[in-house]
């Protein structure tokens, strides 16, 4: 029985798939996006906490937030070095980035992160302006 | 047979439990008394021109084994691993995921531990990765590889001869791995330095001389068959006429010789016989035995695919010398594994016999028309369904029976519901086992592949457990006092399994049945069956 | 005590230091990030085919399907067509079923033997952790490819919703768990690791079948599942970032970017040694599912032909010299003899 050449068709397909990556981006430019900052944001120098923590954490700290406004009607947030925020995705948040498509947007594409924050708070006021 | 544990003592002995304080590598074989059969007459071995003929024994620490023999074996595990891609493929892939482990008729009967199928087939494999494998060579035994020494070959021969190659484990194994090819090659490569037993060498030369793994010569093989006529005419009036060697018969039928030679075998040879006289009475076909292929079975298929095909090239063979149209083969398991998985391919085509076609009903075998080769129960089963068979069925009246599948119909081919509708058509009273333990989950007899010798009788009885505990079942449960099953090695070994276990369960074949129920043309009231046993309502006659 | 598993687990530890230690401490990001991961990925696609064609390099003497049901035969008989294939679209079902369900697994049953009687319990744990850990892993490895492809194609984006179907959250003061939301997959395929792990160690009959090369990927597959757990839901990790190196990986412009933590590389050099170990080790039964003879070929053995390449002549025992040797004898029965 000769079925060589099955099993080399296979394991071509088999290696297509596996290298798909590989070949899928071929031609495609991806430049790491680079999040902008408004005017307001560079002021600012420093968000509610430092920006390492921001990068990676700052889903879990809006979890925190909407959590503690929802149920326990706890508005203000006091960071480390004792500075007072309103703890709001609209009026804190957006209002020094309030370039959603270029700051948060990116990022998320880039990583196939899709937050339901937008499910509610789908349009922002202070871009609109 | 005086040193056989009593059921109750052997049932106390299956302890499932492995050893805790050591691994199975080193836990060395302990070669034990009952559980083996004897060394290969050298005789037998030089018969066939094998190699290294000699006298040796397993209880001796010398095997008197030829200088080179790691050698020898790693040379020929080479050679097996590029010819058999199931080797191979079986050696590399196995997870140990243990699904296996409780599936096997002699894990189950023994404990022993390697009797775990995927056990069995670390004795190859670990021998394997230390000298093929890359992982093997270089983290040794925690890649599970270990060098070949003389009691790594001793546990293999052990072992596999503890292995009926019955195929169990490989309908539950998820990569389809099965043991009946890893203890075939394990068999072969034993057989490379002459580490056969005896009960599978000399039938083997037997055979290759007389035609029957018995050794029954041509003139004594027609005295048997005489004899068979003789009893017929006591219990039918009927005097048959046999066809033996005959030329331009019209069918060659082959069987193993065993039927010819032992009860309860005898009364499924007498019931082919009295089918063949009806047949050819009644619609003049004319099927033919034959002294030369005499023997359906292939103890060969235990030693190695060589001898195997030495010893079934003697089917085609003896077909074309007698030009017949086709070949009607007998009710055996291994035999048909044989035919049915390698005949074709070992020694045909078979381009001088004609597609195989009922002369009777006209109904053309289409799953042998390459082969050409039916069995009986296909041939029977298409009888019946046409309606060409006089039955009096209630000359099985007295029977409660049920089936036993034999392995290698069951997993190597598939006859599963032919023999059923056989048996349903000529006994009223029939009863299955329990699920687990038929059809395709059928358990071996024990004593298969070789291994229905006397020396090993704990094995058998161990081995046979399983089967003979659903046996046991079904004769609580309905009475039942007879199990067909359509394999002579079965016939051979059953009565034993059975008289160990449930003493009250006989052991028939299905042409037995069919013959009981079979109205010959001019017989004489029948007070008895085949076995000279009165039927029912007919104490008094047979009496007499 | 068992020493295979503790040498594996050992193995898994210093694999786990060696990343972690010199990403850290020697700052050998290049190596573990870049340089790894190729070796493992060339490693794993070479060996893979060398296996493969190694065993399409041995032959398939004889047709040896194991038949599992009811063989074609006559026409009121039925066939199980999946369990008993005669043609090639029946053996394409059975295959499908077997590597796509576990078949043959899915039968396991378990013996009990009680005051003399046997009986055969339902068996389904291993079939459900089994297929519940193949195809979890199946559903993690398929989610990572976010961070390989750019843009990421719908159906992932599709993938990672179902996956993140069950949005668990729990929010504390001291803990918060669930963003970025749960993938259930990852959850599922620590759990099912752990049960094969367990199973090992708890039934004594498999634990003493196992080797060390049995518990050596569970504890690698384990790693991997907990280093990415860690990073996801407790440690963090800047995913842009890890997207950057990834996808430098994937297109062949590899980067090193600022602020990846030593876990990250920790699980990168656990998934390339798991990469680079696949083809020497009994994982490439993903390969030998396919090419096994007793379940990829058709029973039609009688029906047609199976040729084997290296079939030699043998030495017979001729009707000639078996009439020779009997002629006598047999005529004094009165059987035919060919030469009088």
């Amino acid at each position: 029985m000769n079925d060589k050449n099955k099993i080399i068709a296979g394991l071509i397909i088999f290696g297509v798939i596996i290298t798909f990556p590989l070949w899928y981006n071929m031609g495609k430019a991806s430049p790491v996006p680079e999040p902008e900052l408004t005017t307001t944001a560079k002021a600012a120098k420093q968000c509610v906490r430092e920006t390492e923590y921001m990068t990676a954490e700052h889903m879990q700290l809006l979890d925190v937030w909407r959590d503690s406004v929802v149920r326990y009607g706890k508005r203000i947030y006091v960071n480390s070095s004792g500075k007072e925020f309103d703890m709001s995705l609209s009026n804190t948040c957006l209002d020094c980035h309030s370039n959603k498509a270029e700051f948060c947007d990116r990022c998320h594409t880039y990583a196939s992160v899709d937050p339901y924050c937008w499910d509610c708070h789908i349009d922002n006021p202070k871009e609109k302006e | 047979m005086k040193d056989l544990p009593k059921p109750d003592g052997l049932v106390s002995m299956m302890d499932h439990m492995p050893p805790k304080d050591k691994g199975w590598m080193d836990t060395p074989v302990k070669i034990r008394k009952g559980m083996y059969c004897y060394a290969s007459n050298p005789k037998s071995v030089k018969y066939l021109g094998l190699p290294y003929p000699r006298e040796w024994s397993p209880m001796d620490d010398d095997w008197k084994l030829p200088e080179n023999w790691k050698e020898i074996i790693s040379e020929g595990f080479r050679e097996r691993l590029e010819r058999f891609r199931s080797f191979k493929i079986f050696m590399d892939v196995c997870v140990r995921c243990g699904a296996c482990a409780d599936k096997c008729h002699f894990f189950i009967g023994t404990g022993d531990p390697k009797n775990m199928p995927v056990l069995r087939a670390e004795l190859l494999r670990s021998v394997y990765r230390n000298d093929f494998t890359t992982a093997g060579k270089v983290l040794g035994k925690f890649a599970g590889a270990r060098e070949m020494t003389l009691d790594v070959l001793k546990e293999w021969w052990y072992y596999f001869f503890q292995c009926t190659e019955c195929r169990r484990c490989s309908v539950f194994c998820p990569y389809g791995i099965d043991t009946a090819e890893i203890t075939i090659m394990g068999r072969e490569l034993l057989n490379l330095i002459g580490l056969n037993i005896d009960w599978i060498a000399t039938p083997v030369a037997n055979c290759y001389r007389t035609g029957n793994h018995l050794g029954i010569q041509p003139h004594a093989f027609k005295d048997m068959m005489d004899f068979f006529v003789d009893e017929i005419e006591d219990i039918t009036g009927i005097r048959l006429a046999p066809s033996i060697n005959k030329k331009g018969a019209d069918i060659l039928f082959i069987t193993p010789s065993g039927d010819v030679f032992a009860d309860p075998g005898t009364y499924t040879c007498m019931g082919y016989m009295m089918l063949f006289h009806y047949l050819k009475e009644k619609f003049g076909i004319d099927i033919t035995w034959s002294t030369y292929a005499s023997e359906g079975g292939n103890f060969g298929f235990f030693t190695s695919h060589e001898t195997m095909k030495r010893l079934n090239a003697k089917m085609y063979a003896e077909a074309k010398r007698l030009g017949v149209k086709w070949i009607l083969g007998g009710e055996c398991g291994h035999m048909w594994r044989v035919i049915h998985q390698y005949m074709d391919t070992l020694n045909g085509p078979a381009n001088f016999l004609e597609e195989p076609v009922s002369p009777i009903t006209g109904t053309k075998f289409e799953n042998a028309k390459s082969t050409k080769v039916v069995h009986i129960a296909e041939f029977t089963s298409d009888l019946i369904q046409h309606d060409k068979l006089d039955l009096d069925i209630s000359r099985n009246d007295h029977l409660k029976v049920t089936f036993h599948d034999s392995c290698n119909p069951a997993r190597g081919m598939g006859l599963l519901d032919e023999p059923r509708h056989v048996i349903r058509n000529v006994c009223e009273h029939f009863y299955e086992m329990p699920p687990n333990t038929i059809r395709e989950q059928t358990f071996c007899c024990g004593s298969g592949a070789g291994l229905n010798a006397g020396e090993d009788m704990e094995l058998r009885m161990a081995g046979g457990f399983p089967r003979a505990n659903a046996v046991k079942y079904v004769h609580e449960k309905y009475g039942v006092n007879m199990m067909a099953c359509i394999c002579a090695i079965d016939r051979a070994a059953f009565p034993d399994l059975m008289s160990y276990w449930v003493p009250e369960v006989d052991i028939t074949g299905i042409h037995e049945l069919v013959a009981n129920a079979l109205i010959l043309p001019g017989e004489k009231e029948r007070s008895t069956d085949l076995r000279s046993e009165p039927l029912p309502g007919m104490e008094d006659e047979a009496d007499e | 005590m068992n020493v295979n598993y503790i040498f594996s687990l050992i193995v898994v530890v210093v694999l786990f230091l060696l990343a972690y230690v010199g990403v850290e401490a020697a700052g050998l990001q290049v190596f573990f990030g870049v340089i790894i991961p190729y070796l493992a990925l060339v490693i794993f696609i070479v060996g893979f085919f060398y296996r493969v064609m190694g065993w399409a390099r041995s032959t398939v003497p004889f047709r040896i399907p194991t038949t599992c049901g009811q063989q074609e035969s006559l026409p009121w008989i039925k066939q199980n067509k999946i369990d008993n294939p005669s043609t090639l679209l029946h053996v394409l079902v059975r295959m499908a079923l077997e590597v796509l369900l576990f078949r043959s697994l899915f039968r396991n049953s378990r013996m009990e033997l009680k005051n003399s009687r046997l009986s055969y319990k339902l068996e389904i744990w291993l079939w459900l952790f089994s297929l519940a850990f193949h195809y979890s892993f199946l559903v993690v490895l398929v989610r990572h490819l976010r961070f390989f492809l750019e843009p990421v194609p719908f159906i992932i984006k599709q993938i990672e919703v179902v996956d993140g179907f069950f949005r668990i959250e729990f929010v504390s003061e001291v803990l918060t768990v669930g963003l970025p939301g749960i993938y259930i997959s990852g959850l599922v395929l620590l759990a099912a690791v752990t049960f094969l792990f367990l199973r090992r160690i708890f039934i004594p009959q498999v634990r003493y079948i196992s080797l060390a090369a049995d518990y050596f990927p569970l504890f690698l597959i384990m790693g991997i599942a907990i280093t990415g757990i860690m990073m996801r839901y407790f440690t963090k990790v800047d995913v842009v970032g890890v997207k950057e190196l990834t996808l430098g990986l994937a297109t062949f412009h590899p980067t090193i970017p600022e602020g990846v933590g030593g876990l990250f590389y920790v699980h990168l050099f656990f998934v390339s040694t798991l990469f680079a170990y696949f083809p020497f080790s009994k994982l490439m039964h993903l390969g030998g599912v396919f090419l096994s003879p007793t379940r990829n070929l058709a029973n039609n053995n009688r029906a047609v032909r199976h040729i084997n390449p290296w079939n030699y002549p043998v030495p017979v025992h001729t009707y000639e010299e078996y009439e020779d040797e009997f002629r006598e004898k047999m005529v004094g029965v009165g059987l035919p003899v060919e030469k009088e």
